[in-house]
């Protein structure tokens, strides 16, 4: 049996005495699009930012690739091939566009070779213009862009560093539904040479894009598997479901 | 084709800088040298001196978002250092008079290396850039920024002063050293050597700017403005912003040093008050009004500040820090990208119109 890539073993965080992550196993194979949803506050997000090493688990492991990450700092896990987007975009706006994705692509370069210039632009940092779209704004700055740009920006640099784990933290929120149908196609072909893990909330993109999902509710997994099974489960549709209920009532009152 | 639209070519485009760095610096070191009175163009040598200085905050704040109000520090390191080598090369084999002063008898072991040439003009260097590299090793891995930032550069420049005033036997205590009669060979009051001294400085500053400008032109400089705008997000990138920072506070240090090198035979003193809390704070008010943004609006605006200085010290000496103090607010609210700002939006408005 071959090595798992990300394997996540009994991972508690517990922030005061709220327990965000309450025990979670996780096992993320090679080459897999995994999504991973769940109602708000059931530790998503906490779940990426433990794996990134922005925030320390008080119990359990991480391995990726069989190698331990408790204790490395965030830089040095993306060094090791874990690479994450954010919420909210968090692109360089003073940067133009080609300069975000050639910062993103050069870091494994050494220190004292960043003293020179750029000169022309690499063939991976051309693939990602292509892949995203983005070509013809290789050269306006960053702040420009529109939200769904640099979402597809910060996808685009995530690629050009090659990532073996591709975090992805709710990357069509705020998207309009054009949008939304570019991101799943970046998605679908960004999925097919890279192992990925989606955090979505938005249940139509899922039933679109995803094959293995992973539901998490108040800090533990509640359940695996393909979409149509995790559908077909009574607990997903009772904390869906039933939280719909009550959100309607709520509207009606 | 016209002289006309040539000249109009290279003062747009990809000539432009070139062409300004070219003007200038033919008026620095022709036309200045040649129109200014000794005593004027001592003057300008030393608003060079800070202008060297306000070129690393420049690099370090504008570039880097890393408000420094402790650059005196640096620069009083490279000032010291060369101080004490001028002083011992005066007493010749004997103590510096200020020593006997003190009641001194014996050359301080500190001191001793500092009588040999080659070695204070390296600390000049290694001093401010070991100290920067120390401080930027503990306080930015432990990712100390901002504010916090800014006051411990604070607290360590009222530290050095305090440090200087109680060694009075090691350092010449408030007064400082000063009294140098000789600058590697020549009388360093003498007009000949202050011109000469003058144009060393000037080429001095002149090269650090196009090395500072190719810095940030850089992958490197592209890093540190990522750095600046989203220090979290660098991170994530693969990159330890904590090292992008400390290595730039150490350039922006080395060149501090350097400049309080050359202030020392220029102005012929150095002294705790040239360094401390104060003038480290004037420097940063006189960046921010050049404009923080653009290399060349930090040294214009060390010029711009230092003969408004002189000139308000000399007809209106009370008005100057009330004026120094507005100056800032309405830069700060107004221009915040001061007047390399300003200067930078008029281009952009003509090009707009034409």
């Amino acid at each position: 049996m071959t090595e798992p890539l990300l394997d996540i073993r009994g991972l508690q965080v517990a922030f005061g005495g709220f327990r965000a992550l309450d025990g979670v196993d996780l096992t993320v194979g090679r080459g897999e699009l995994r999504f991973l949803i769940g109602p708000n506050g059931a530790g998503k997000t906490t779940l990426i930012d433990v794996i990134t090493g922005l925030t320390k688990p008080t119990a359990g492991t991480v391995r990726f690739e069989g190698q331990d990450l408790a204790g490395r700092r965030e830089h040095e896990i993306v060094r090791l091939g874990v690479g994450r987007t954010f919420q909210t975009s968090v692109v360089f706006e003073e940067l133009t566009v080609l300069e975000n994705l050639d910062l993103a692509a050069s870091f494994r370069r050494p220190l004292w070779s960043l003293l020179r210039r750029r000169r022309g632009v690499s063939e991976e940092v051309a693939a990602a213009l292509e892949t995203t779209g983005l070509a013809g704004l290789a050269d306006s700055r960053a702040g420009v862009l529109s939200h769904g740009q640099r979402q597809w920006l910060e996808i685009g640099m995530l690629i050009v560093q090659r990532p073996r784990l591709l975090l992805l933290d709710e990357p069509v929120a705020g998207m309009s539904s054009g949008e939304r149908e570019r991101t799943g196609e970046l998605l679908t072909e960004v999925a097919r040479d890279h192992t990925v893990v989606v955090v979505e909330h938005d249940m139509d993109f899922l039933r679109r894009y995803a094959s293995q999902v992973t539901v998490l509710h108040e800090g533990r997994v509640l359940t695996e598997g393909s979409v149509e099974q995790v559908r077909a489960d009574p607990r997903v549709q009772e904390i869906y479901l039933g939280r719909a209920r009550e959100g309607a009532e709520d509207a009606v009152r | 084709m016209t002289a006309l639209t040539v000249s109009r070519r290279v003062l747009t485009g990809r000539w432009q800088g070139p062409a300004a760095f070219t003007a200038v610096a033919v008026l620095a070191l022709v036309v200045a040298p040649l129109l200014l009175e000794p005593f004027r163009l001592g003057l300008l040598a030393k608003y060079l001196c800070y202008a060297i200085v306000a070129l690393g905050i420049g690099l370090a704040w504008g570039q880097g978002g890393m408000l420094t109000l402790g650059q005196g520090v640096f620069f009083g390191l490279g000032g010291y250092a060369m101080g004490m080598y001028l002083k011992l090369n005066d007493a010749a084999g004997d103590l510096p008079d200020f020593m006997v002063w003190s009641g001194v008898e014996k050359l301080p072991a500190l001191w001793k290396p500092f009588g040999n040439p080659v070695f204070a003009l390296a600390m000049v260097v290694v001093l401010p850039v070991a100290v920067a590299l120390l401080l930027g090793a503990l306080v930015f891995r432990q990712r100390v920024r901002g504010a916090y930032f800014a006051i411990l550069t604070q607290a360590l420049a009222a530290a050095l002063v305090i440090l200087l005033v109680g060694q009075q036997g090691l350092t010449g205590g408030t007064n400082g050293l000063t009294n140098f009669f000789d600058f590697f060979g020549r009388d360093v009051a003498a007009d000949e050597t202050q011109r000469g001294l003058y144009l060393l400085v000037a080429a001095v500053l002149g090269a650090l700017y196009l090395g500072a400008r190719q810095l940030v032109r850089s992958r490197f400089g592209r890093l540190l403005l990522a750095v600046r705008d989203g220090e979290d997000r660098v991170r994530f990138l693969g990159y330890d912003p904590a090292t992008v920072k400390t290595l730039t506070f150490a350039v922006s240090a080395g060149m501090a040093g350097i400049a309080g090198a050359l202030f020392v035979p220029v102005v012929g003193i150095i002294s705790p008050a040239l360094l401390g809390v104060v003038p480290s704070l004037e420097l940063v008010v006189a960046v921010a009004v050049g404009g923080r943004f653009a290399l060349a609006g930090a040294v214009l605006g060390a010029v711009v500040m230092g003969y408004a200085r002189t000139y308000f010290s000399e007809e209106l000496p009370d008005a100057w820090l009330y004026l120094q103090g507005a100056l800032f607010v309405l830069v700060m609210t107004l221009a915040p990208k001061g007047i390399a700002g300003l200067a930078a939006a008029l281009v952009r408005r003509r090009e707009a119109r034409a």
